[in-house]
């Protein structure tokens, strides 16, 4: 039995990619590949430096402010008594969870690296000192140093906001300088790229020449090269991002994070390193079709 | 079809063609004729718009030349094939390829058996492979006839399209042009291979043209 004609799908078709009809680039695109390597790895961590520094800005400005201290410098018989009203105060006091004298050894201590395990700290006036605990939200400094300053004078509120504000102000510039490093990493690629291809371009001027002779449309011969390009600084841009993820993942974690965070990427926030091939495709897309547009436009 | 007024056109300091105006009419056949250096090969870039005339009007396809647009002047060329003199090929694209150019720049599918069968009768069968670097004079020329002809123009111009065939292959070269002829297509082969010329007027009603000190000169019976 012959079987029924079987000649039902479409026929054969012969379909060399768009993208060989430019010859296969050597130097240049060998370079761009290492170059998208490198801004990948350079831009994986400054992204885990931005996250750090964002981590660093949230804690100081957060957990820390939830501790104050009460500083009491009194004459020695005055000391106890102001002492007592300070933390009768601070119990009536809204935002404050708890509160507690630090004993005179405890100071003592807290002493002895400054000024050695021999300071005569009985001869010293060291003032005493009341560690307090508070819901930052509920909390009003103001307010409390002016019923303190009524009841015992010789009380001074220390929020930590002093020293903690220029912290957080560091964390948040670190945080803005990683930012604009971000920006400059995304532009050299798109340099870099655009060189590489009007590099091409100029090198393979015979090659459009025929192209255009045949009917070829700018963005026809646009597309080959932008896909050449696009390609290798993606690929590129994986493997950068690959070694540098590594790298990351592979920074000792910081067990303590109250005052440091660790250099590193947490939860989520590894989404933003794994875009940053998407990011380099996008960008070396956008790049080479401009470059390559505005080139074949220009010139004849 | 093509169509230029008194169009000029000269590389500094000589003048090829001066006030020339000449229409190539719907599924006309020409020839072009005229000593080496005459002006032949320019003559056909200016007809698929690689050359602007320095003076007067080329119009294709009822428009002007120099009014088309970037785009339009591609899509132009793709009614028009060409059999160029040194049949400019991409040396890194086999000669299946090649042949192939057209459609792929177009966008258009390439069917394999058409393809082939297109090979095969240029007599390249078995070639597809070959880079143009691997291939002959004659090898050359019938696979730019084939990549001139692939996307059916309205048009193909062809210089000197036998240089480098032997006679038997010349004639079945003019036979395959005076078919598409036949079939509508407008013809202009620039030669200056008068036994070519002969043989072509018994076959088809062709005009032969001659350039001659910058003028296009309908040649008459003095071959
Ligand atoms: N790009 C060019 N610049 C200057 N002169 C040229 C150029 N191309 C061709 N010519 C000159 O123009 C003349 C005509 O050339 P061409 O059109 O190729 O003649 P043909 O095809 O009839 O042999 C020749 O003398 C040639 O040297
Ligand atoms: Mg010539």
């Amino acid at each position: 039995m012959k079987p029924i004609s079987t000649r039902s799908a479409a026929p054969a078709t012969f379909a060399p990619g768009i993208d060989r009809i430019v010859p296969a680039a050597g130097a240049s695109a060998t370079l761009t590949l290492l170059a998208a390597a490198a801004m990948a790895f350079l831009a994986v961590f400054t992204l885990a430096l931005a996250f750090s520094a964002n981590r660093l800005a949230d804690s100081w400005s957060g957990d820390l402010a939830a501790t104050a201290t009460v500083r009491i410098s009194a004459a020695p018989d005055q000391a106890d008594l102001q002492t007592r009203r300070v933390l009768e105060v601070l119990t009536t006091t809204p935002g404050v969870v708890s509160s507690r004298e630090i004993p005179a050894e405890e100071t003592r201590a807290l002493l002895a690296p400054w000024f050695g395990p021999d300071l005569p700290v009985e001869t010293l006036p060291i003032p005493r000192l009341v560690a307090i605990t508070t819901e930052p939200q509920a909390f009003d400094a103001e307010g409390l140093r002016l019923r303190l300053s009524a009841e015992a004078p010789g009380a001074v509120l220390d929020d930590h906001s002093r020293w903690r504000a220029p912290l957080a102000d560091t964390a948040v510039a670190l945080r803005r300088i990683a930012v604009f490093s971000l920006a400059l990493i995304g532009g050299a690629t798109a340099a870099m790229v655009t060189l590489a291809v009007q590099a091409s371009l100029a090198a393979n001027g015979q090659v459009i020449r025929v192209l255009r002779l045949i009917g070829a449309r700018d963005v026809t011969i646009a597309r080959a090269f932008v896909r050449r390009y696009t390609l290798r600084a993606t690929l590129g841009a994986l493997a950068g991002t690959t070694v540098a993820a590594a790298a990351v993942a592979a920074l000792p974690v910081v067990a303590d994070g109250e005052f440091l965070t660790h250099l590193g990427f947490s939860g989520r926030e590894w989404l933003w390193a794994l875009s940053v091939p998407a990011i380099a495709a996008i960008t070396a897309l956008v790049a080479t079709r401009a470059a390559a547009l505005r080139r074949l436009r220009d010139e004849a | 079809m093509i169509e230029l007024h008194d169009a000029s056109y000269g590389y500094p300091g000589r003048t090829l063609l001066a006030g020339v105006s000449l229409t190539l009419s719907r599924a006309s056949f020409h020839f072009l004729t005229g000593p080496s250096g005459a002006g032949k090969t320019t003559f056909l870039k200016l007809c698929y718009g690689e050359l602007r005339p320095n003076a007067g009007r080329l119009s294709a396809f009822g428009a002007d030349l120099a009014q088309l647009s970037r785009d339009d002047l591609a899509g132009m060329r793709r009614r028009i094939g060409v059999v160029h003199q040194d049949c400019e090929f991409l040396d890194h694209l086999t000669l299946a390829e090649n042949v192939a150019l057209p459609l792929i720049v177009a966008g258009r599918p390439i069917v394999e058996s058409d393809l082939a069968d297109l090979l095969a009768w240029v007599g390249l069968r078995g070639r597809e492979g070959a880079l143009p670097s691997e291939l002959s004079g004659g090898e050359r020329q019938r696979g730019a006839l084939a990549r001139a002809i692939i996307g059916a123009p309205d048009v193909i111009l062809a210089d000197e399209p036998t240089g480098n065939l032997d006679w038997e292959m010349s004639m079945r070269l003019l036979s395959l042009l005076v078919e598409l002829n036949r079939m509508g297509k407008t013809v202009l082969i620039a030669t200056h291979d008068l036994n070519l010329i002969r043989t072509a007027k018994t076959q088809v009603a062709a005009r032969v043209l001659r350039i001659k000190d910058g003028q296009v000169q309908t040649a008459g019976a003095d071959l």
